[in-house]
C-alpha cells in the first residue's frame, strides 16, 4: 500500500486568520494526525514565499498529498493546485481545509471555539486527503465543423456568421429551398423594408465557399459527443454521414391554421401569413377589415404568447392603412403587447392612423357571424356589432411536429408547448444541457426576425468557443463505473442531466468522459455502489464524516 | 460529583452537526457569509459536495450512527442548480428519508435541508443559526447508543 506522507500549511492570512485562531495550537494538533509528515504555519501562504515553501517541502519530505488550510477553494484551488503540480504533484492531490471565509470570519468573538472547529476541520482534511487519488484531465480533439439543421433566417445567419469566421459549415433543410417562413412575408415591422430584401442573405449562404448547404435533407440519426458528432442525414432516399464538431438547431416553427375557429375558411376568414400573400399580390380590395388576436393562444389548450401576432397586426394593418387609406381596419385584442421603445412608439401610430382597437375578453370571445363580427367591448361593457368584408386572425407559431423527434435523437428537452428548452434562461440561453448543441430562432419560441438574428449570433458565438480550439480539456473528477459490479439497470443514465451515460453493447453502463460534468448523482444512485464519483468518493466523504465522529 | 460532571452540568450543550454544501450556491453563500464578517454559532463542520446530488440518504443515516447531532443539507435554489436538475434529485431525495426518519422514532428536527445562493450570505448565517436552534431542540444525538 502506498505510504500517505501529507504536508499541511497554515494560513495566518495576516490577522484574517491569526488574529482570531490560535494557528500555532492549530499546527502542534494537525502534527498529531494520521498520515500527517510536516505541517508548518505561513504569515500569507499565497505569496510568492508561502508558494515556493510548498515546493520546498514537498522534495524535503518526500510529500505526496498537501493540504492548505487558509481561505476557500472557490478563489484559491486552482493557484495551489498548479503549486503542487511544478513541484511534480498530481494536482488532484490537493486539498484544501476553509479556516477563514468559513471559520475564522465568522467566529471573530470566539477564538476558543473557533480554533475547536479548526482543529476538527483539519482533521475531516486530513482524513480526505489520505484518500485522495491522482487524476488526468484529458483532452478530446474537436472537428471544426458546424452543422446546422433548418435553413431558415436563423440557421442562415448562423450558418454566415460562423463561415466569415472561416469555419466550416454544413446547412441542412428539409425543404427544397433556404428561407424558410421569412418566404411568405411581405414586409417586415417596425421599418417596412420587404422581406426579400432580408432573404438576400439566401444567395451570401448558397455561394459561400465554406457554406455546404443540402437541402430536402433531414436527420435521421445522432450519436456522438462535443466535438465529435456523427449525423446521419437522409436525402432523396440516401443516407450520408456528416461529421461535426457541433450543432446548431434552427429548425423553426409554424404558424397555426385555425382550422374551425372563427369561422376560418381560407377566403375571406384567413390568417394573417394568408393576408401576407394577398399584401405581396396587392390583391386587397375590401373595405372592411377586422382582426382578431389570440386565436388559438394564450386558452386552455396553448397557454403561451405568440410574442410576434400584435405586431404582425399591426404591421399589417398600416400596410392596408396606406395602400387603401378609406380602409376601416379593427383590431379585437385581449392585451397589445409591444415591448421597447420602437414597437411602442408603432402601436402609437397605428391609433394615429385611425385603426379602431376594441379589446375583447376570452370568457365572451366574438362570434364571427355572415357579415358582421358580434363582440362584447369590455370598455363600453357593451355588445356591439363589426362588419366586416374580411376577417384576419392572428394564430401563434407553434412548434414543428417533427421537434419531438428531433429532440430525441440529439437527446435534449423541449417546453411543455414542444419548444426546445435552453439549459438556463439566463445563465445559458442558447446552449442545452448536452455540450455542444445550441438552438436559435423561432425552435426555441416564437420571434421575430430581429430577435431572431440577434440569437442567431449567440449561438454562432456560442458554437465559435469550441470549434476555435483544436482540444478540448476536460475535468478529471469524473465518474466511472465498474463494470464488474454494473448491473444495467439503467438508473444512472436515466437521472444523468448530460445524458453522459449509456449502455455499452453488454447492457454495461458507460460513462462518456467528455459528456460528464462530475455531478455525482449517477454515484448516489446507484443502487450497486457501481459508480465512482471520482475526487468525491463514497469513501473519501464517508472518511470526513467520521474524522470528527461528531465532535 | 467529578468537576468534570459538574462542569458539563453548568456548560451550554454545544450541538455538533455536519453541513454538506453544494460548491456552487451553498458553499459560496458560506463563504459570502465570511466575507461580509456575519457572525454565527461555530457548530457546524461542512463538507464540500459537488451538488446535493451527490449526496447518498446513506451519508445521513451514517453521520446520525458516527454520533452528529444534526444534519444541515444545503444546494441551489430550485431552478438554479449548477448541474440542471440535482437539486430537486435531492429534494426527493431528503422528502423521503425525512419520512422514513419520523417512522423509525428519529427527530425530524435533526435534517435541516434548505437552499441558500451564492449571494445570500445573511441567509446563509440564518440557516445556520435556525438549525442550532432546531438541533439544540431535540438534545444530543443518543439514537444509536440507546439500550432496548
Amino acid at each position: 500500500m502506498e505510504d500517505i506522507r501529507i504536508g499541511v500549511f497554515i494560513c495566518h492570512c495576516g490577522t484574517n486568520i491569526g488574529g482570531f485562531l490560535d494557528v500555532l495550537s492549530l499546527v502542534e494538533y494537525t502534527k498529531t494526525l494520521p498520515n500527517v509528515t510536516f505541517a508548518t504555519d505561513n504569515l500569507y501562504t499565497c505569496s510568492e514565499v508561502g508558494l515556493s515553501v510548498i515546493k520546498e517541502k514537498i522534495k524535503e519530505h518526500d510529500l505526496n498529498r498537501v493540504i492548505v488550510a487558509s481561505c476557500t477553494p472557490r478563489t484559491h484551488e486552482p493557484l495551489f493546485r498548479s503549486t503542487c503540480q511544478e513541484a511534480g504533484l498530481n494536482p488532484y492531490l490537493f486539498e484544501m481545509v476553509n479556516i477563514r471565509d468559513q471559520c475564522s470570519w465568522v467566529h471573530m468573538k470566539e477564538t476558543e471555539a473557533a480554533t475547536e472547529k479548526a482543529k476538527i476541520l483539519l482533521s475531516m482534511g486530513v482524513a480526505k486527503a489520505s484518500l485522495l487519488q491522482p487524476l488526468e484531465k484529458f483532452t478530446i480533439d474537436i472537428n471544426p465543423t458546424a452543422l446546422i439543421i433548418g435553413g431558415g433566417i436563423a440557421g442562415m445567419t448562423a450558418a454566415l456568421n460562423l463561415a466569415n469566421q472561416e469555419f466550416r459549415v454544413i446547412l441542412i433543410e428539409k425543404e427544397q429551398e433556404l428561407g424558410g417562413l421569412l418566404r411568405y412575408l411581405y414586409k417586415l415591422y417596425p421599418t417596412h423594408d420587404n422581406a426579400s430584401k432580408v432573404l438576400e442573405i439566401r444567395n451570401l449562404v448558397e455561394n459561400h465557399q465554406k457554406i455546404k448547404v443540402l437541402t430536402s435533407t433531414e436527420p435521421v440519426k445522432i450519436e456522438g459527443f462535443i466535438g465529435n458528432y456523427k449525423v446521419s442525414v437522409k436525402r432523396r432516399d440516401e443516407i450520408y454521414d456528416i461529421n461535426t464538431g457541433i450543432i446548431i438547431v434552427a429548425t423553426g416553427a409554424q404558424v397555426l391554421k385555425p382550422e374551425g375557429l372563427f369561422g376560418y375558411n381560407g377566403s375571406n376568414i384567413i390568417t394573417q401569413l394568408e393576408l401576407e400573400q394577398l399584401l405581396k399580390e396587392n390583391k386587397i380590395n375590401v373595405k372592411n377589415i377586422a382582426m382578431i388576436q389570440c386565436v388559438g393562444a394564450r386558452n386552455e389548450e396553448r397557454r403561451y404568447c405568440s410574442n410576434i401576432c400584435c405586431m404582425t397586426a399591426l404591421k399589417n394593418a398600416m400596410l392596408i392603412k396606406e395602400l387603401k387609406p378609406d380602409a376601416n381596419i379593427t383590431i379585437l385584442f385581449r392585451d397589445i403587447q409591444t415591448q421597447g421603445t420602437t414597437y411602442e412608439e408603432y402601436y402609437r401610430k397605428a391609433r394615429e392612423k385611425g385603426i379602431t382597437f376594441i379589446k375583447y375578453i376570452p370568457e365572451k370571445l366574438p362570434i364571427v357571424k355572415e357579415s358582421n363580427i358580434e363582440v362584447y367591448n369590455d370598455y363600453l361593457n357593451q355588445d356591439i356589432s363589426i362588419p366586416y368584408d374580411m376577417v384576419v386572425l392572428s394564430t401563434p407559431l407553434i412548434a414543428n411536429p417533427d421537434s419531438e423527434n428531433l429532440a430525441k435523437m440529439l437527446k435534449v428537452p423541449l417546453e411543455e408547448n414542444h419548444f426546445f428548452l435552453e439549459a438556463h434562461v439566463k445563465l445559458r440561453p442558447v446552449d442545452f444541457a448536452t455540450d455542444g448543441i445550441y438552438v436559435c430562432g423561432s425552435a426555441h419560441w416564437p420571434k421575430d426576425i430581429p430577435d431572431t438574428i440577434s440569437q442567431a449570433y449567440a449561438a454562432a458565438s456560442r458554437a465559435s468557443t469550441i470549434i476555435s480550439k483544436n482540444v478540448l480539456e476536460v475535468e478529471g473528477a469524473i465518474a466511472e463505473v465498474d463494470e464488474d459490479l454494473c448491473i444495467g439497470c439503467g438508473i444512472c443514465i436515466k437521472i444523468c442531466p448530460y445524458n453522459a451515460i449509456s449502455k455499452d453493447e453488454n447492457g454495461i453502463a458507460h460513462v462518456t468522459e467528455a459528456s460528464c460534468k462530475g455531478c455525482g448523482l449517477c454515484g448516489a444512485t446507484c443502487p450497486e455502489k457501481a459508480i465512482t464519483n471520482h475526487h468525491f468518493t463514497t469513501k473519501q466523504i464517508l472518511a470526513q464524516i467520521l474524522a470528527s465522529g461528531g465532535k | 460529583m467529578t468537576d468534570e460532571s459538574k462542569e458539563n452540568l453548568t456548560e451550554e450543550w454545544k450541538p455538533k452537526i455536519i453541513a454538506f454544501l453544494c460548491n456552487w450556491c451553498s458553499y459560496a453563500g458560506a463563504d459570502l457569509a465570511g466575507v461580509s464578517r456575519i457572525q454565527y454559532p461555530p457548530n457546524i463542520r461542512v463538507v464540500r459536495v459537488p451538488c446535493t446530488g451527490r449526496i447518498n440518504p446513506f451519508f445521513i443515516v451514517k453521520s446520525l450512527a458516527y454520533g452528529w447531532d444534526g444534519i444541515l443539507v444545503s444546494g441551489c435554489h430550485p431552478g438554479d442548480c449548477h448541474y440542471i436538475s440535482g437539486n430537486y434529485v435531492a429534494r426527493r431525495r431528503f422528502a423521503i428519508l425525512r419520512d422514513l426518519m419520523i417512522f423509525l422514532g428519529i427527530e425530524p428536527e435533526r435534517l435541516n435541508f434548505t437552499w441558500v445562493s451564492a449571494a445570500e450570505g445573511e441567509r446563509f448565517a440564518k440557516v445556520v443559526r435556525k438549525t442550532v436552534e432546531n438541533v439544540k431542540s431535540v438534545g444530543p444525538n443518543k439514537i444509536f447508543n440507546k439500550e432496548w
